[in-house]
């Protein structure tokens, strides 16, 4: 039976303040992709989810952090990454998960994209204060 | 961000995509390779992406932009060595990448171009006879 998760190694914590840190965010979030056994699919999930959002945490906030969790809940490990600015929030949540809505200049498939590249995805945003996406991905 | 090199052979540009290419790089390639469809009249493109581990969104539009912008300057795009993973990937993402030519790798993306265009429907005395 699965428990409640729990974080099981100190949470990696990495500025997203330019494009070249966007290319770090991917890269760490595959090597920890790695070394949790992920599948070379699941591998490829998890890090173009955490491309999509790092690129959205960088252009349409003007920069932030991610966070990279490794999980237990007793059954199977996961990968729980984080994506938190201050920019300027979104104003509508459902329409921003709409595939191919873009407030500008995107294909608009990096919420709803990621959305369903993940196991667990939880947008929390609000104008004027930020935005911070979660998602997780177990291990099969 | 060094440039991604761009091969001239014959009439076709070849562009290997190496490692893991910031936004700003990938934008760099779109334009240089725009710069030499015109340059050198080239009659076809062939984007390497075996080396690629994800294409995510940004990659996916620079495809497709590639390959919309060459069919203008009379030039046929063709995406080689796309790996299983990104694929199915990219289906899930939502990205259908339609109107861009895929092969499985470089010498059948080659073979694809140097493919000559559609025959006449009229058949000529030199045919074989078929069944
Ligand atoms: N971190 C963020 N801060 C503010 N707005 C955001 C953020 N992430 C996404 N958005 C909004 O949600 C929209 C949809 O995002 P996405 O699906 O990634 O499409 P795209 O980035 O291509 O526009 C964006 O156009 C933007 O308006
Ligand atoms: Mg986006």
């Amino acid at each position: 039976m699965s428990q409640p998760p729990r974080v099981v190694a100190p949470a990696e914590e990495l500025t997203i303040a330019s494009n070249d840190e966007v290319v770090i965010v991917r890269q760490k979030v595959r090597a920890t992709a790695i070394e949790l056994g992920f599948s070379l699919v699941d591998q490829t999930k998890v890090v173009t989810a955490a491309s999509e959002l790092a690129r959205n945490t960088l252009v349409h906030a003007g920069g932030g952090h991610a966070r990279i969790e490794v999980l237990d809940n007793g059954h199977r490990r996961g990968l729980r990454l984080t994506f938190a600015d201050n920019g300027p929030g979104i104003p509508d949540l459902q329409l921003a998960l709409t595939d191919g809505w873009s407030s500008g200049g995107g294909l608009g498939l990096g919420l709803s994209g990621s959305r369903r590249l993940v196991d667990e995805f939880e947008l929390d945003s609000e104008p004027g204060r930020g935005t911070v996406v979660t998602v997780t991905k177990w291990t099969r | 961000m060094d440039r991604v090199p761009i091969l001239k052979i014959s009439d076709i540009l070849l562009v290997s995509i190496q490692g893991d290419l910031d936004d700003h790089a990938v934008l760099t390639l779109q334009e240089d390779l725009a710069d030499r469809v015109v340059a050198t009249g080239a009659l076809g493109v062939i984007i390497d992406i075996t080396a690629v581990e994800i294409v995510d969104s940004f990659v996916g539009r620079m495809l497709s932009t590639i390959a919309g912008m060459a069919r203008m300057l009379d030039a046929e795009t063709i995406v080689v060595g796309m790996r299983p993973a990104v694929a199915i990937t990219l289906v899930e993402l939502g990205l259908s990448l339609g109107g861009l030519r895929t092969a499985l790798d470089l010498e059948k993306g080659i073979a694809l171009l140097s493919r000559p265009g559609p025959e006449p429907a009229v058949t000529d005395d030199m045919s074989p006879v078929g069944q």
